[in-house]
């Protein structure tokens, strides 16, 4: 891509995190890069708290009779480790965070179609969050994740309403970021910039945004009738009162299906920009990998009932959603495929947002597979309700998307930051934590076929040998989510600093300064040549040149 | 494509490379809006259709126990509104202030009487203890085949629709009472109106949801036998 | 932007529609049509739904992605009530016990 010649700052380093200081230039910006900053920083903490909840069900587990926390707490922590991870931090997190940041730099503009809203979009999250950390501090909830009626419209003697007003506002900033995405992406693109020569992680953002605009609104309303319902204590799904609990299921799956896709798509597009700058080649297939994004959002929508298999739904609604969930792989696949033909005789790296890239199509290969036992009805009577089921989205949740979304920051730190982070230490981390995902989740889907039920506080000795090796990963990779903590921080200080391209990789978010400018450009961008021309690019620069480089490429 | 044009609207945001961007973008944001409050209210429709095919008697008796007279009047208040809203939005265009600050000032006091009457319908819900969950004790005779729960079910639908319905219609004052100011103080010329635009969208798709939730609350079933 | 400025004759035209719909569906609702009495209750409010969005929201001067958002959002809803009602009309679909009456025998009682 051709842009106008691109001039150092006049300044010396006069960028967007030292334009303005102060607690107000930060809680009260517009810059969307900032407002990416500030929800790395929430998600992480509610990261955190998600693990710690784990952390303590892992320990639990490790004996069958179970005595570090009581069968009621159990239930709490694993609605609370669901809950918050779901909602506050796998749905935001590359969008908010790498989305936020990436969208419009990668489009050429200044900033979002709507800066203010974008900021609004932080503020309701944060008082959603608030909502939710409130719910678990006065006593938590126990209605797993998927509050399902009637316990939970009726019979639960939790903070139901407070969890559930927490989602519900947390759903709004989800709705806005969508939407200014969608908007930004229509509108704003610079000129030259078509469709066809955006970069991948651009198609896989515009379909989250179609996903979210969609389908949130649907939960937020189940939601509000479970409040209603408890309020009330009315029968809209509460069977003595003439109403139907599948019908909060379908309501609550309509959204939370597709939910999963909100969660994958976007490191989908991570994968895409990190597969082809560590190749050194354009993403083979490009406009397969695009239309498949969008294939996945629509078909995303047509399958949510393969969640309701064996809870009541007609069995012919479920054969018709059992087509639809194996039609839905097929773009998944197709994306797989596309990968790794692009690594086919490509000039490959292994520093550490490649490791987690390459984890990336392994695991969420592997768990996209687990899910089509789960998609065909006979063997979904057996592993229905099984760690099976918790191993298989784990697998595409964590070894799927965390992975993925770590790919992106590490890929994008020196853009963000200015710095270089420790490869060293990065490709350690990397390695651990596919090792610690491994150790957890691989016997949970042993356990899972051989009948242990999920969400149970206790289960039979004979699964004991299975469970401390799940908690014996389960601390490998605790500890190691814990060492990019400390040296990503390190970094922001002690790091060596980037130029604007360090990896020598294709975008136009790498064509300005790093960190960027508060208006991201001197001058508008025009784009003349086709995404990923690493045809024209000079080669990545070896381990031995990104540790020492200082203003390599100013 | 340089940034500097040969004057710089004050109203261009400056992340806009010109007004029509703007402009375009304000619009199709406040859609791709409307297409999530579609989805927020088709989810509740959703549920409605359900329970309606589920238990029809139930939900046409409750039908025949609200006003349709008040809700005829209601509609045709709300959808006098809307004329009177799209008036404001030509007057903006054509760059009339006074009519603008008009046509906002009535589309609220129509709005308001809408809001009134629907007051009225809910005090006499709860005079005839029909509210469900707080004071549900209908003293009418059931006919065969409506059950009090059954009942309850419609009155909860009618009072969360029309509820959801009139939160909307609440939002919408707070934000044209902004505009009502903004266009008093001449804020809006035919250069600039996206807001009186915008706002206009969101103020017909209020009607729109009322223009189904009239027949499907207060005509369920057919009035013949009254 | 619409800069197609729509005349207060065609707004006025269908305000005076929409009031003449309304006096309708309040009118037919007094007919005994059976189950026509929603179908054409729901016609009519689609109808007038169509001339709000048209003429008020002047969806017919906007572009062609305004169109197809609408559209989409119309397919989605649409979507989710074919596949949830698709299940409540199929429950009966697949016989219960109770169903198969009095040949087969009934299982012995439990013993408890």
């Amino acid at each position: 891509m051709n842009t106008a010649a691109v001039t150092p700052p006049p300044d010396s380093r006069v960028n967007y995190l030292n334009a303005n200081y102060g607690f107000r230039s930060w809680l009260l910006t517009t810059d969307h890069k900032r407002i990416a900053l500030l929800y790395l920083m929430s998600i992480t903490v509610m990261f955190f708290i998600g693990g710690a909840a784990a952390t303590l069900m892992r320990l639990h587990l490790i004996t069958p009779g179970g005595t570090l926390v009581q069968p009621a707490t159990y239930n709490k922590l694993f609605t609370v480790h669901g809950i918050v991870m779901v909602f506050f931090f796998m749905i935001p997190s590359i969008p908010a965070v790498l989305g936020n940041f990436l969208v419009p730099m990668m489009i050429g503009a200044k900033d979002l179609a709507f800066p203010k809203l974008n900021l609004l979009s932080w503020y309701v999250y944060i008082v959603g969050a608030g909502f939710t950390l409130y719910a678990i501090l006065a006593g938590g909830v126990d209605t797993g994740w998927t509050f399902y009626t009637p316990y939970s419209s009726t019979y639960a003697n939790s903070q139901v309403i407070a969890a559930a007003l927490g989602v519900f506002i947390t759903g709004f900033s989800s709705i806005l970021t969508g939407l200014n995405f969608i908007v930004t992406i229509h509108k704003m693109r610079a000129p030259g910039l078509t469709w066809f020569r955006m970069p991948l992680f651009l198609w896989a953002m515009y379909a989250t945004s179609v996903i979210m605009v969609l389908g949130t609104p649907v939960i937020a309303i189940t939601i509000v009738l479970v409040a209603f319902e408890r309020l009330l204590h009315v029968g809209i799904f509460d069977p003595k009162l003439g109403g139907d609990p599948i019908l909060f299921q379908h309501l609550f799956w309509f959204y939370s299906h597709p939910a999963v896709y909100i969660m994958v798509l976007p490191g989908m597009g991570v994968v895409s920009e990190v597969i082809a700058a560590f190749s050194r080649k354009r993403i083979f297939g490009y406009s397969m990998v695009a239309f498949s994004s969008i294939a996945i959002a629509v078909i995303s929508f047509l399958v949510w009932g393969h969640h309701m298999f064996v809870t009541g739904q007609s069995i012919y609604a479920g054969l018709i959603f059992s087509v639809l969930s194996f039609l839905v792989a097929i773009p998944s696949a197709i994306k797989v495929f596309n990968w790794t033909a692009t690594l086919h005789k490509g000039s490959i790296s292994y520093q550490a947002p490649m490791l987690y890239a390459l984890g990336f199509i392994g695991l969420f290969t592997m768990g996209g597979l687990t899910g089509l036992f789960l998609a065909s009805l006979a063997t979904d009577v057996h592993l229905n309700g099984t760690y099976f089921i918790v191993a298989h989205f784990h697998y595409i949740m964590v070894g799927g998307t965390v992975m993925a979304y770590m790919a992106g920051i590490h890929f994008w730190w020196p853009k963000i930051t200015g710095r270089m982070y420790p490869d060293g230490w990065a490709r350690f981390a990397a390695l651990l934590i596919f090792v610690g995902f491994n150790l957890t989740f691989f016997p949970q889907f042993m356990l899972g076929y051989l009948g242990m039920p999920r969400r149970y506080a206790t289960y039979p000795a004979e699964f004991q040998v299975l469970n401390v090796m799940s908690s014996a990963g389960a601390s490998i990779l605790g500890i190691a989510y814990l060492i990019p903590l400390v040296y990503l921080i390190w970094s922001m200080r002690y790091g060596k600093i980037a130029g604007p391209n360090p990896w020598n990789a294709t975008g136009l978010e790498w064509k300005t300064a790093s960190p960027p400018i508060t208006e991201n450009f001197e001058e508008t961008p025009v784009v003349t040549e086709e995404a990923y021309d690493y045809v024209h690019m000079p080669p990545m620069p070896s381990s031995a040149e990104l540790a020492g480089q200082e203003d390599l490429n100013v | 494509m340089s940034e500097v044009t040969q004057h710089h609207p004050r109203d261009l945001q400056h992340h806009f490379a010109n007004m029509e961007q703007q402009n375009d973008s304000g619009i199709f944001g406040m859609w791709v809006f409307l297409v999530t409050e579609i989805m927020f209210f088709g989810g509740i429709f959703a549920a409605y259709a359900i329970y309606r095919s589920m238990y029809l008697p139930a939900f046409e008796f409750g039908s025949r126990l609200l006003d349709v007279q008040l809700g005829t009047v209601n509609t045709a208040v709300l959808i006098g509104s809307s004329l009177t809203m799209v008036l404001a939005v030509h007057a903006a265009q054509t760059g009339k202030r006074k009519a603008l600050v008009f046509y906002l000032l009535l589309t609220m006091v129509l709005g308001g009487v809408f809001m009134g009457i629907k007051s009225y319908e809910y005090y006499h819900k709860w005079e005839t203890f029909l509210v469900p969950g707080l004071r549900f004790a209908p003293e009418v005779a059931l006919p065969s085949g409506v059950t009090v729960q059954n009942l309850q079910l419609f009155f909860c639908f009618y009072f969360f629709m029309t509820a959801l319905h009139a939160l909307h219609m609440i939002i919408g004052f707070g934000i044209m009472t902004v505009l009502l100011i903004m266009s008093w103080r001449g804020r809006f010329s035919p250069e600039y109106y996206a807001p009186i635009e915008v706002t206009g969208l969101y103020w017909h798709f209020v009607d729109i949801i009322w223009i189904f939730l009239f027949p499907l609350l207060y005509l369920i079933g057919g009035r013949y036998t009254t | 932007m619409s800069e197609h400025i729509v005349s207060v004759r065609s707004y006025l035209l269908v305000f005076f529609a929409l009031l003449a719909l309304t006096g309708l569906t309040v009118g037919v609702a007094y007919l005994d049509l059976g189950s026509m009495n929603t179908v054409i209750a729901l016609v009519i409010a689609a109808t007038k739904m169509l001339l709000v969005m048209l003429i008020f929201m002047h969806v017919k001067y906007s572009s062609r992605l305004t169109k197809l958002a609408i559209l989409a959002a119309f397919f989605w809803l649409g979507l989710l009530l074919t596949f949830t009602l698709s299940d409540y009309f199929t429950r009966r679909w697949t016989p219960t016990p109770s169903d198969w009456g009095p040949s087969i025998a009934q299982p012995a009682p439990r013993e408890k």
